[in-house]
């Protein structure tokens, strides 16, 4: 074979054609997703829920919030554009659009309903992920980030109904008032979210909004154990989930 | 070949000194968007995709559109196109790479890219767009320089080139169709969840393209010795006409299902594009422009007299093209996000460095389809 400057440049595209098309056949002979290793000392749960009950929640209060956002260390910039939040609370009209009509008590149209990622069974968030920076942990349903993986399309933000997710558009950490040393921070052009503090889980604590909250209005715990307090509410309430008719099986109850 | 784009005209050189200074105009800003992060643009918690995917978008429609050029020459052997059909090519190949270039400003972590290829996911369309896109833009190089080079031996293409060419019609329809199904298989985006928005999307593309392509000839017959003559592009004409056509058609299917079935949550994307919601009406004036240049470009492309008079065509072509960009770009993307989840109405206006990049991605993706361009006029100019 006659060897010059085209060939060489025709082999060398070649090659990186080839260096493309191995992650493909990868991917379609996947065997399946690896396992995780669970903390000895962690809470153990096959299938982690929360049931909120918003008739339990005083009109300003934002002890859950507080609490969340400050063991995350969730960045406040003070503009609506940046803003980035794990657990807010919005006015029930638009938490559930659908049940809302104009003869509705005008009070429980403006009731603030605490709302974060609902950890669905059947994440689109997870679905649509071109790098699985977001995935479901099997063992217990908790819907997680790897912020290191994490390219900062935003396709999971399409992908979520909730609107649960926020991307960090600038550094967030300016911005932290105190930061807690004891969780990660995250750097800018990544999507972050509530992970149902399973970094808490793992030493055996409950999320924090479950233990800030004084009134009791957030119950934390396995849908899997009959035993457990959530499965009791879940018995004794009539509850509601955001968006049931999408399919992608929330796990966050509320009392209605 | 490539020494063909290195002489050239003092308006040659001009152009492209004036895409070079765009082009680092837009890298200036980029680089101060690497370091200050993507809030430096209009997008918001609310409203995540805006500009840059929206060019994305109607760019990866434009580069599908050469398969209406690839189609008929190759597959019905319609030998008008014999002459043009190489710049439907090459005009697919700069499209793709301004494609992946709009997604690579669109990334937040831009460094981390290959993290789709180190964890290949097949549930994403998003790992599958990349692959259709790759190889579209690798068939149209290799199907481009391979037979432009064959042509400059005035020898037919080689023989091992025709299975890549017949390969490239349903690849182009794939890429266009996967593009779609970014958006249309989000369950909680209703303005997105149409299983039309393929077929839309392919519509639009084979109206936008080819009017381009119209204008391209035009100002290619301005500036050098090379025609593409009259046929060729009063074909081009007819299937611009057509596929705006079925293109209206099919957004009027979209209205007659929103609006008579009357589910609010999908009426009030479409009230919020051409009404206004709840006061906010940030695209309203944009998209009645669309609706507009739409129907100046269907009554002069539609009537024969005035399609067959290259003065009327093109002004219809400019209209299509410009209609569609604003449909198919801003009107399409930022629509789907607007209200929230949350029921929340946030408006989108694209700052300066976010338009200065998006620029900069043009100039450059100008600049490669100049070059490419020079390329096969001097090699058609010199064998005629």
């Amino acid at each position: 074979m006659k060897s010059s400057r085209r060939r060489f440049l025709q082999v060398v595209g070649l090659s990186l054609v080839g260096l493309g098309v191995r992650p493909v056949f990868g991917a379609l002979a996947g065997n399946g997703s690896p396992k995780f290793i669970m903390s000895p000392q962690g809470l153990k749960g096959k299938r982690w829920a929360m049931v909120v009950n918003p008739r339990r929640c005083p009109q300003e209060c934002k002890d859950c919030i507080e609490a969340c956002h400050r063991e995350h260390n969730v960045p406040e910039f003070g503009n609506p554009k940046d803003e980035i939040k794990w657990i807010w609370n919005e006015p029930f009209k638009d938490v559930f659009p659908a049940q809302e009509h104009p003869y509705m008590e005008e009070k429980l149209k403006k009731r603030p309903v605490i709302v974060l990622c609902n950890h669905c069974d059947n994440p689109p968030c997870v679905r649509v992920c071109p790098t699985k920076a977001t995935f479901k942990r099997e063992e217990d349903g908790i819907v997680m980030m790897d912020y290191h993986r994490c390219i900062g399309c935003r396709f999971c933000i399409a992908g979520c109904p909730y609107g649960a997710r926020s991307m960090n558009y600038r550094d967030p950490r300016p911005f932290i008032k105190k930061i807690n040393p004891f969780f990660p921070t995250r750097t800018k052009g990544v999507v972050e979210k509530c992970n149902f503090c399973e970094e808490r889980l793992a030493q055996g604590l409950l999320p924090a909004c479950v233990l800030a909250c004084q009134e009791k209005a957030l119950t934390f715990g396995d849908l899997k154990n009959s035993q457990s307090e959530v499965r009791g509410l879940l018995r004794t309430h009539f509850t509601i989930r955001r968006r049931p008719e999408l399919g992608t099986h929330p796990q966050v109850y509320y009392i209605v | 070949m490539l020494e063909k784009a290195l002489v050239g005209s003092r308006t040659y050189w001009s152009w492209v000194a004036f895409l070079l200074i765009l082009l680092g105009f837009g890298f200036f800003f980029y680089l101060r968007q690497l370091d200050y992060g993507l809030g430096i643009t209009g997008m918001s918690r609310n409203v995540t995709w805006a500009l840059y995917i929206a060019q994305f978008t109607f760019l990866v429609g434009v580069a599908a559109s050469a398969v209406m050029l690839v189609l008929p020459y190759y597959l019905h052997d319609y030998k008008a196109f014999g002459k043009i059909t190489i710049l439907g090519e090459f005009l697919a190949v700069s499209s793709v790479i301004m494609c992946i270039a709009f997604i690579m400003v669109d990334l937040g972590q831009p460094a981390r890219a290959f993290n789709i290829l180190l964890y290949p996911t097949i549930s994403s369309i998003l790992f599958w767009d990349m692959i259709v896109l790759s190889g579209y833009l690798l068939l149209n190089i290799v199907i481009g320089w391979t037979v432009l080079a064959a042509e400059k031996k005035t020898l037919p293409p080689p023989n091992w080139v025709k299975p890549i060419i017949y390969l490239s019609i349903p690849w182009a329809i794939s890429i266009h169709t996967v593009t779609a199904f970014i958006y249309a298989g989000l369950p909680g985006r209703s303005f997105w969840l149409t299983a039309l928005m393929a077929p839309r999307f392919l519509a639009s593309a084979f109206a936008s393209g080819p009017a381009l392509l119209i204008l391209l000839c035009f100002i290619i017959r301005r500036f050098t010795r090379f025609d593409a003559g009259k046929d060729p592009v009063q074909m081009l004409a007819r299937i611009v006409t057509y596929s705006t056509i079925v293109s209206v058609f099919f957004i009027g299917m979209e209205l007659f299902t929103v609006f008579y079935s009357q589910v609010p949550e999908h009426m009030q994307h479409f009230e919020y594009l051409f009404i206004g919601l709840h006061g906010h009406r940030a695209l309203v004036p944009w998209m009645w422009a669309a609706v507009i240049l739409g129907g100046i470009a269907l009554a002069l492309l539609i009537n024969p007299y005035t399609r067959r008079k290259e003065g009327p065509l093109a002004i219809a072509c400019a209209a299509v093209f410009a209609s569609l960009w604003i449909e198919k770009g801003l009107g399409t993307v930022v629509t789907g996000f607007i209200p929230s989840p949350l029921e929340k109405i946030t408006e989108y206006f694209p700052t300066g460095p976010e338009v200065a990049i998006t620029l900069g991605v043009w100039a450059m993706g100008l600049l490669i389809l100049t070059i490419l361009y020079k390329i096969a006029v001097a090699v058609k100019v010199e064998t005629e």
